[in-house]
């Protein structure tokens, strides 16, 4: 069955928290700041918010339910997403069937994580009971450890360099520097980038998010309200969703983008050479050269040669992860799903400010996330369309 | 690949002891099997009863067909390394201490990639063995060894915390009297074990083979009697600090059922059999509890030599029976007090001894307390919890696993 268009939903009011390094304050606190400036961007008072979506990683022993008493707000839509880093999309992607069905007339979409001295232990702790099975035994290494495992396969297979994945780190970093809000405010160098560390090898110091403390949040409405509202406001082109994708490789070197993609830029109604600024999930640089890849902007093991070839920064060829990406902005747990797609939502409706790719139009967005033992079991994507007011 | 290791100096006095910490400890229940696994030694994963597909992590339905018919067998050990990497930094406090620690993605030939350790001497590309060990938290871990490995690869540091090698450790031998006493000696000096000490009760009694231990070196012969709360401590206080690993070797046995039988030889079979091993745990165990990460002669195991009549009597040996099974149950209760620490707790079962003279009405086969003195050695060099030596302690062991009910049956009524 062919799917519907997304027509009459769209996307508004991006939000982004600035993120701390340590933080007292709760995910409900973080999450309360980013809904309630979304609401305000949105000009809906809680009263008229009638849809809620959440992702977290902190706010036990509460759910999402437990947030509306706490809020005091009364939705009669809600929905959890507990997809990590594709958690902004698939979110999304829900929402919007929700609006354009007309089962809720707002919905607001927010991610928030609160990060503690010592949280980030705990959180991997309680991860996934395979992890804590299967995958924490053996030396502890966290995500550093199994990204390892996956960036000394993919290297091995397809010949990738660390000055590659240096390129990607470095020219977000550069990116970053528009960006007042990122957590890392120094220039980095390619020097520097191969200078760093090892962490887990092959996997190096300036490979590694921040994890820190965040919000981001955005509004989903149907378009007549925001016209209304005379609020800028992006259109969803197409998505795609994928969990637990190739069960059968032996080691992750694709992600289940590879499955959906051609339905992807089917129902976009255009190819990959028609985006205009891409934002990828970059827990690691690895990550990114993958969906290079497998969202089709290059061939599978080139991913390493596109980035040669491409100039990543904002004002560049191929401007990717504008904001500077979690690499340098950090990851406030389930916000780090989210942090693409409200940058892209900024960009495609010009709102970007010092981060804004001239002329973008439409962006991509894709999301990983959940190592539940060996390799990320979600993926998500989708194209999004600035519309010109 | 594998740097020898060498025998450490004496510790100083005025250094802190470093405090045991232990890898994580946490589990889902059904991951649990791989520690039944491991304390005997075996490589197995949870098999799908109805379409055969093999598991990994261990689960409760199956991957491929969703039956929750999932049991623990033995399967194809070998694999191929895919992947590998070096962790440098960890926030978790046991593998602080020992950065940096390598691990790695193998695949099984079988099937399933698993997140394992690697020895030293292997890394991505290698074909190897995989093999379930216990770790310091006393849960069964992955780790890939080499298919052929060099003659030090015990002393791969990684390897060396799975296991209880008694190289350059001390060991003490509760009951030099005992019939495995000498035998035990001899394997764990060849072993690499720098002292043992023996426990000599009733030293006006002469015995015949303490001249041949007198003469060896690096073994002395101290006073020590399992059922005397002060002679225990006494020694305790005197070597406590020093001993490594103990094998419990007391042994009381009496021909008998339990209708005409003396309770006193009852008794007896109670205080060396099962208090005995009590005693000898209030006095060495906390002491051994607290140097578990006390470097290369670091203290590492208990070992209790059980018959195997602990798990199932003889009704020939009614008394004796009774008190194995008392041994036993502390030899579990223990093994839980240990956990916090990273001790192990070793049970070796043994069917009847050759030579021993109270079993002598008993028919072959028996076991020779050569073939017990490799066990200990092997159990301990391969980390095990649970070992049976001798085709009758192999046999009824198995027969036990596979259902303790039907066993009894079978000891009383035949069956054949």
């Amino acid at each position: 069955m062919t799917r519907l268009p997304y027509d009459g939903v769209v996307l508004t009011a991006p939000v982004s928290v600035p993120y701390e390094r340590y933080t007292n304050e709760s995910a409900h606190w973080w999450i309360a700041r980013a809904l309630r400036e979304a609401l305000k961007k949105a000009s809906v008072t809680p009263q008229e918010l009638d849809g809620l979506s959440v992702s977290s990683f902190t706010l036990a022993p509460d759910t999402p339910v437990g947030l509306t008493q706490h809020f005091g707000i009364s939705p009669r839509w809600l929905d959890t997403v507990p997809m990590g880093g594709a958690s902004g999309v698939a979110a999304m992607r829900r929402a919007a069937r929700a609006v354009q069905c007309g089962d809720v007339d707002v919905v607001a979409c927010v991610a928030g994580d609160t990060n503690r001295i010592d949280s980030f232990r705990n959180l991997l702790s309680a991860f996934s009971r395979f992890s804590m099975d299967a995958t924490f035994p053996y030396g502890f290494g966290g995500p550093n450890a199994s990204f390892a495992l996956l960036q000394d396969a993919y290297c091995h297979t397809y010949g990738a360099t660390r000055e590659d994945f240096g390129k990607i780190a470095v020219s977000q970093r550069a990116n970053a520097l528009h960006n007042p809000h990122a957590i890392m405010k120094k220039p980095l160098s390619l020097a520097q980038y191969m200078a760093g560390r090892m962490i887990s090898d092959p996997i190096s110091l300036f490979d590694c998010v921040m994890p820190c403390a965040g919000s981001e949040a955005f509004v989903m409405m149907r378009e007549e309200m925001a016209v209304a509202k005379g609020l800028p406001y992006a259109r969803i082109s197409a998505t795609i969703e994928r969990t637990n994708a190739f069960p059968d490789d032996p080691m992750q070197l694709r992600g289940g983008w590879v499955v959906d993609i051609e339905e992807l830029w089917d129902m976009a109604g255009h190819g990959p050479d028609a985006i205009d600024v891409l934002q990828t999930y970059d827990d690691y640089p690895v990550i990114c050269m993958m969906q290079f890849e497998d969202l089709g902007f290059c061939a599978k093991g080139e991913g390493a040669e596109f980035v040669r070839r491409h100039d990543l920064t904002i004002g560049g060829g191929f401007p990717h992860n504008t904001s500077g990406g979690q690499l340098s902005v950090g990851q406030a747990g389930a916000a780090g799903g989210y942090l693409g797609l409200v940058e892209a939502i900024r960009q495609v409706t010009c709102t970007a400010g010092p981060t804004q790719v001239e002329g973008a139009k439409r962006a991509a967005v894709s999301g990983f996330g959940v190592i539940n033992y060996d390799r990320g079991l979600c993926s998500a994507a989708a194209v999004i369309e600035g519309v010109n007011r | 690949m594998t740097t020898p290791l060498t025998l450490p100096p004496k510790k100083d006095p005025q250094k802190r002891t470093k405090v045991p910490v232990l890898p994580p400890v946490a589990r889902g229940r059904a991951a649990l099997g791989l520690g039944v696994m491991a304390a005997q030694g075996r490589f197995g994963l949870q098999v799908c009863s109805e379409c055969a597909a093999i598991q990994y992590p261990p689960r409760d339905a199956c991957v491929k067909c969703m039956s929750e018919d999932l049991a623990w067998q033995d399967v194809d050990p070998t694999g191929k390394v895919m992947a590998e990497t070096t962790i440098r930094v960890s926030p978790e406090p046991y593998f602080r201490e020992r950065m940096p620690w390598r691990m790695g993605a193998v695949q099984l030939a079988v099937g399933p990639t698993l997140n394992c350790h690697l020895h030293g001497e292997i890394g991505r590309g290698d074909a190897v063995r995989m093999a379930l060990k216990l770790d310091k938290a006393g849960q069964g871990v992955l780790i890939a060894l080499p298919l052929k490995g060099s003659d030090v690869m015990q002393d791969d540091p990684v390897l060396r915390a799975m296991s209880c090698d008694p190289k350059h450790r001390r060991i003490l031998i509760s009951d030099a009297r005992a019939p495995m006493a000498l035998a035990l000696t001899q394997a764990m000096l060849s072993a690499g074990a720098a002292h043992v000490f023996l426990g000599e009760p009733e030293a006006w009694l002469s015995w015949p083979e303490r001249a041949e231990l007198e003469g060896m070196e690096n073994v002395s012969i101290m006073p020590l009697d399992v059922t005397d709360v002060s002679s225990v401590a006494k020694l305790a206080a005197e070597i406590g600090g020093k001993v490594d690993i103990l094998i419990n070797t007391a042994s009381y046995v009496r021909v008998g059922g339990i209708m005409d039988n003396d309770t006193s030889f009852a008794s007896n079979s109670f205080e060396v059999n099962a208090l005995g091993l009590m005693r000898l745990a209030q006095g060495f165990g906390r002491a051994m509890s607290g140097r578990v990460q006390d470097g290369i002669n670091s203290a590492a195991a208990f070992v209790n030599i059980l018959s195997v009549r602990a798990l199932s009597p003889d009704a020939n040996y009614g008394a004796f029976g009774a008190s194995q099974a008392a041994a036993r149950s502390i030899s579990q209760s223990l093994r839980a007090e240990f956990q916090s620490s990273g001790m192990r707790m070793m049970n070796v079962y043994i069917g009847p001894i050759e030579g021993d003279a109270w079993f002598q009405p008993l028919p072959p086969p028996k076991v020779t307390p050569n073939a017990i003195a490799r066990s200990v050695v092997s159990g301990l060099v391969d980390g095990l919890e649970e070992v049976t030596c001798g085709d009758i302690a192999r046999d009824v062991y198995a027969r036990w696993q596979a259902d303790a009910l039907l066993l009894e049956r079978e000891m009383t009524g035949g069956g054949s």
